[in-house]
């Protein structure tokens, strides 16, 4: 009975192993790169960049036609560009990071459109370019796999300045120039992870496995390393049953991951060790047991 | 001030190259490329055509342009497929304050509604009427109707044109039943990736099935894309089917999946640009059938 409802679906449909390994990829991928997006307050930064990615995608276009590749890698460009060019902003002028990057992804997205409009074609390039959980190929798979695997390495080599930056950025400027580099090399993760994401499983998937575990993780540990750990679990989780949902109940696979992940957001919200609702509103009890 | 009066000057040069040009053929907008093809047959010289979602364009995500706007204003006739193809349309012709003609060109058409209405939401008439022929007819009648009605002078040129297309029409309706009779009748089952040939399918008697609905805008769900895979390996369907206008990836995984063979492209919402298989609504249904002959015929 289990079996049949839980484990069946995956034996006997290739494309649920597929949808299921993209998910996992995912989820150890933006997981971390979500944890420290949260704690530096840029977590809008997923739809941001799901807009600024757009120039990119219609030069892709322009050149090669409707080819996925060309306008990925496009898109990357773009989205990259915006990105460290916002970091820039931020780190030199008075402006903050999170109305720097609205800044640049506004004209990026300006850009684009004008861009497909010269074109005069009524394409609509994102929606074609946006991939789905469902439509996993080998291609895509490799793609998604090798930025994950890329994302752990790099993160694991700028750990040290990262993790400082996010809890106390003017220490780290005293003691070690690494802070730029590091924060640049996240930038890069980031936009990666994302239009990888978008290109792999769309953008709701894509930007709501990065947050939403992140979101979760934080009513749980105060630790960052814990915070990834759960976050990356959260996904998983989300993925796993999100996956099922749409399977048994014909909800569209990516809707019904992110919702799966909502609904263990409410859940911690509400019951959250650290920070949740019910020991927010009931501290005594908590501190007599 | 200055710059004040410069924008002021700039702005009245814009108003006045505004509508300019060809005040001699009667101005009319169709919604999309297939249409507005059927509307060059009849309407030939004496009509411009312009489209609005032009070749390989996907109507069910289109959003008009301000150019469109203002070309829909200066139209005279304003041809739409209806049948709730053009769910952003209404808008347009308000925004746009024109005064044109707005003709339904599916008209007469006996809607039908989804094969898979037992699906929630799944319950709306389908708007791909013009996949089968005999629409395509009732159509070209709708168009030189109005064209008449907007244009008295030249109704015996639009009825002559009307009467010589519907002949190649009937043509055309002869060759696909001719050919779709050379398939064995177990085989005329085919997957495609949006349903947009459920009038083809009528017509014609060959089994069409989707995973993505009749909307190229829905997202599949896993069980849409698991039961079409169990459809496959139960019927032994021989073929699927890419599209024009949709991603191919979805139906590409599920062809490698269950080991069917790719039958190769079918053209459903729009036709290609001059260089492609399907630049005309003839091609484009000659195309379709010799694809399915091809793949099924064997």
């Amino acid at each position: 009975m289990l079996y049949d409802s839980v484990i069946a679906p995956f034996v006997e449909f290739e494309f649920m192993r597929r949808a299921f390994i993209g998910t996992l990829a995912l989820a150890i991928g933006a997981g971390p790169v979500g944890v420290f997006l949260m704690l530096r307050r840029m977590s809008l930064m997923g739809d941001a960049m799901s807009h600024a990615i757009l120039p990119g995608a219609a030069i892709g276009f322009l050149l090669s036609g409707l080819s996925l590749f060309a306008m990925t890698a496009g898109g990357l460009i773009a989205g990259f560009v915006v990105a460290v060019l916002a970091g820039l902003v931020a780190r030199t002028t008075e402006l903050k990071e999170d109305a720097s990057l609205a800044a640049f992804f506004l004209l990026s997205l300006a850009l684009g459109v004008t861009i497909v409009s010269l074109r005069g074609s009524n394409v609509d390039l994102l929606h074609f370019l946006f991939g789905s959980v469902l439509a996993l190929d080998n291609p895509t798979l490799i793609l998604i796999t090798a930025i994950t695997s890329l994302s752990l390495v790099v993160l694991a080599l700028i750990w040290r300045p990262l993790v400082l930056e996010c809890v106390d950025p003017s220490f780290l400027r005293s003691v070690s120039r690494a802070g730029a580099p590091a924060h640049i090399a996240f930038l890069a993760l980031v936009v990666m992870n994302l239009v990888g994401g978008f290109h792999a499983l769309g953008t709701l998937l894509a930007v709501g496995l990065m947050m939403l575990p992140a979101a979760v993780a934080r009513f749980w540990a105060r630790d960052i390393t814990a915070m990834i750990v759960i976050a990356v679990a959260t996904g998983i989780v989300s993925g796993f049953a999100g996956l099922l949902l749409s399977f048994h109940a014909g909800v569209p696979a990516g809707p019904a991951i992110i919702l799966t992940a909502g609904v263990l957001y409410v859940g911690s919200v509400i019951f959250g060790r650290v920070g949740g609702l019910v020991r927010h509103l009931l501290p005594r009890r908590h501190l007599e047991a | 001030m200055i710059a004040g009066r410069v924008a002021l000057i700039l702005l009245a040069a814009l108003v006045a190259t505004g509508p300019a040009a060809a005040q001699d053929k009667i101005r009319t907008i169709a919604s999309f490329s297939i249409l507005g093809d059927l509307v060059k047959n009849v309407g030939g010289d004496r009509v411009e055509v312009a489209t609005l979602i032009g070749p390989n364009g996907n109507a069910h995500v289109y959003e008009p342009s301000p150019a469109d706007s203002r070309r829909v204003a200066d139209a005279t006739v304003v041809f739409v497929n209806g049948l709730g193809f053009e769910g952003w349309l209404g808008r347009l012709v308000r925004a746009s304050g024109t005064r044109a003609e707005i003709v339904v060109a599916s008209t007469g058409v006996s809607p039908r509604s989804s094969a898979s209405a037992t699906r929630l939401g799944d319950d709306k008439t389908d708007p791909h009427a013009w996949q089968s022929v005999a629409n395509a007819k009732r159509y070209v009648s709708n168009i030189r109707d109005a064209l008449i009605k907007a244009d008295p002078a030249g109704a015996g040129v639009y009825k002559a044109n009307a009467t010589a297309y519907q002949a190649r029409l009937d043509a055309l309706d002869r060759e696909v039943r001719d050919v779709v009779a050379g398939i064995a009748p177990a085989r005329r089952r085919v997957i495609t990736s949006h349903n947009a040939f459920g009038y083809f399918q009528d017509a014609y008697g060959v089994a069409f099935s989707a995973p993505q609905g009749m909307s190229s805008e829905a997202e599949a769900s896993a069980q849409d894309v698991a039961r079409i895979i169990a459809q496959i390996r139960n019927e032994r369907i021989s073929a699927v089917f890419l599209e024009n206008v949709t991603d191919a990836r979805l139906v590409t995984l599920i062809a490698r999946e269950t080991g069917t063979r790719i039958g190769g492209t079918l053209y459903s919402d729009a036709l290609t640009d001059a260089k492609g298989a399907a630049p005309s609504y003839i091609d484009l249904i000659r195309h379709n059938v010799r694809q399915l002959a091809a793949a099924l015929g064997s």
